[in-house]
């Protein structure tokens, strides 16, 4: 009786030891995807077309010079705003700045109606642009680019 | 993120059919074995407590439940191939335990009224079970692509409205049960039209704020530090608020109120990442708490049992004061199967209170490590949710698992008095119809998500083999030539 008891507790817990042995090589698993997967999904799924995607955002000038940020197809907001994507401590940078999101399988952005503007290359942003990769996005001193 | 070949263990590669990623299925059917032994294990333990006879009845039940899952675990195979292998043998599990309670609750209320005036619950939920998974199937296999949903969620919203408002609005002798007015009852049959509504308008918000999620991430004025939103973007969450309060003046329905704030609070957190909406849901909510407990005689009972079930011992506070008593019999490690004394918490048992049942006979450490196979269920959705690429996937499944989650803890805190009682089900555990069909919905949902979240793209060349550990696995990565 008590033998039963106690032997239905043991196996009822076993039953969650072994889900959470399931859960354990699953995060395996996950870890690598996180690392590995979605740049690689993208660039083949973008090789067919001739191109690579871009999977991260490069700050190259400014004072946050080296920031990279991994994108995975959210909207990437940059402004002096606290919650941006990217958070610029800029006079010549507006609250909301731009915003670069995904569009298909390609970039763009598009300026939010700042003050001093966001050029693409040398070109003013007034309409959204596709991002090429490696292209200079500039926004006051803060200079930002797309790499794969 | 599906990954084309995720570094599973070694052990799994052997289940792959396709040669690209494990699927796990194999995994899954053992844990649906080992389910499917505790279940008649259970079933065995409270026979031989209550002196039956080893009787046709018990292997009647355990083989429904066992056939039941083999098909639904087929189901799987078929349509929806690299679903999380957890998520069904976790549900088996929980369903088949609920069904052993209440068949051992059948037996207690036998013995106590005599079958002539008790009619057994256990058939019937083993027929509504059944009629769970073959709608569980027919969700896989109609839907092979939760993204569709998203296109007719107005009508979804449309329709879990107009379901929520029914019993609200039809007389009481077609809607009113035991002074909740949240059934519909048709003939011999009953169900509660909200817990379908749960999941429509779960998907409508989902997608609703998919499209809609720019809008309440503006700011407005800034108040002492604090961000708040805009005064127009309040609208939704005012509607939903009111809504609430809706159900729980023309419904009487305390459970369901909670539980549909909470999900859109959760959903819309989920989606704007700030934590202010977290706040305005939560003042507001305390506002409706106010109110409630001023205005409603139902509200104002529930939280005077809650505060002093002993006191109320005659009125208001038996079943929960009873429901302690069955926690403090169980103690630690329960009274054992078939040992205890349901019938004493008498109406609900095999609902409302079918964890304090679970406490007493299997004590704090059966109990808990029911509380974890749940757990471990949302985690997994929550899971699925973070990996499956489309966001009105991730709104979705973050929102499913959480409602899970969400009802557990109202009904595990009402009954061992956290929170004040609020009569909600707990999914998969208690006797009722409604409630078995809405989850296991619910659950073919979180499986459609997981398969998407897992399944490798197509036409991506399967990667080779990624077995190395992970560091080095990136390394590789980043040296590819572009």
């Amino acid at each position: 009786m008590q033998l039963t008891r106690a032997g239905f507790l043991a196996l009822l817990w076993l039953f969650v030891l072994a889900a959470l042995r399931v859960v354990r090589s699953d995060l395996y698993a996950a870890a690598g995807l996180r690392v590995s997967v979605p740049g690689f999904r993208r660039s083949s799924a973008k090789k067919s077309r001739g191109g690579k995607a871009p999977r991260q955002l490069v700050v190259t000038h400014g004072a946050l010079a080296g920031t990279r940020i991994s994108l995975d197809g959210r909207p990437i907001m940059i402004g002096r705003a606290d919650d941006s994507t990217l958070v610029l401590d800029d006079d010549f940078a507006s609250t909301r700045h731009a915003r670069i999101s995904l569009r298909g399988t390609d970039w763009y952005v598009e300026d939010l109606g700042s003050t001093n503007g966001t050029y693409l290359d040398r070109a003013k942003v007034t309409a959204p642009l596709r991002v090429p990769l490696g292209a200079p996005i500039r926004i006051g001193k803060t200079v930002i680019e797309l790499r794969s | 993120m599906a990954s084309p070949g995720p570094a599973g263990p070694p052990a799994q590669g052997s289940e792959q059919p396709g040669g690209s990623a494990p699927t796990r299925r194999g995994t899954e059917l053992a844990m649906l074995a080992f389910a499917a032994g505790l279940m008649t294990g259970a079933l065995m333990l409270v026979e031989v407590n209550q002196e039956q006879q080893l009787t046709m009845r018990l292997v009647w039940y355990g083989l429904a439940y066992l056939v039941l899952f083999a098909v639904a675990h087929a189901a799987v195979r078929r349509w929806a191939p690299y679903a999380d292998p957890l998520i069904l043998p976790c549900v088996a599990l929980l369903n088949g335990i609920g069904l052993v309670m209440i068949y051992r609750i059948d037996l207690a209320l036998t013995e106590r009224f005599g079958s002539d005036d008790w009619s057994a619950a256990a058939p019937k939920q083993v027929l509504w079970t059944t009629i769970a998974t073959g709608l569980f199937i027919a969700v896989l296999k109609f839907l092979p692509d939760h993204r569709t949903l998203s296109r007719y969620a107005y009508m979804f919203g449309l329709a879990g409205l107009v379901l929520l408002a029914l019993p609200g609005m039809l007389p009481a002798q077609l809607s009113e049960v035991n002074g909740a007015k949240i059934w519909l009852r048709l003939g011999a049959f009953s169900i509660q039209p909200g817990e379908f509504a749960k999941i429509l308008l779960m998907v409508f918000f989902a997608a609703f704020l998919v499209s809609k999620r720019d809008l309440f991430t503006v700011a407005g004025r800034r108040v002492l530090g604090i961000d708040l939103p805009r005064a127009r973007d309040m609208g939704p969450i005012l509607f939903a608020w009111g809504i609430c309060v809706a159900i729980m003046v023309f419904e009487k329905d305390l459970g369901t109120a909670l539980l549909f704030f909470g999900v859109v609070l959760a959903l819309l957190y989920v989606a704007t990442e700030r934590f202010i909406w977290v706040g305005v849901g939560l003042t507001l909510f305390a506002v409706g708490c106010v109110l409630a407990y001023q205005l409603f005689g139902h509200v104002e009972r529930r939280v005077e049992s809650w505060l002093d079930p002993f006191g109320l011992y005659e009125t208001g506070g038996y079943q929960l004061a009873q429901a302690l008593f069955a926690f403090a019999t169980g103690g630690m490690f329960g009274t054992g199967l078939g040992a205890g004394r349901p019938d004493m918490l008498l109406y609900q048992a095999n609902s409302d209170f079918i964890t304090a049942v679970i406490g007493e006979e299997l004590g704090f450490i059966g109990l808990t490590a029911l509380l974890l196979v749940y757990m471990i269920l949302a985690l997994r959705g929550l899971r699925s949710a973070v990996a499956v690429r489309d966001s009105f996937g991730k709104l979705l499944g973050g929102g499913l698992s959480f409602t899970l989650i969400m009802q557990i803890f109202l009904v595990v805190g009402g009954v061992t008095t956290l929170i004040p009682l609020t009569g909600i089900t707990a999914p998969f555990l208690s006797a009722g119809g409604s409630s078995l069909l809405a989850n296991y919905v619910l659950v073919a949902l979180l499986l459609r998500i997981s398969d998407a979240a897992r399944r490798p793209q197509t036409g991506v060349k399967p990667k080779p083999v990624a077995q190395a550990p992970i560091a080095e696995a990136h390394t590789v990565m980043v040296e590819r030539p572009s």
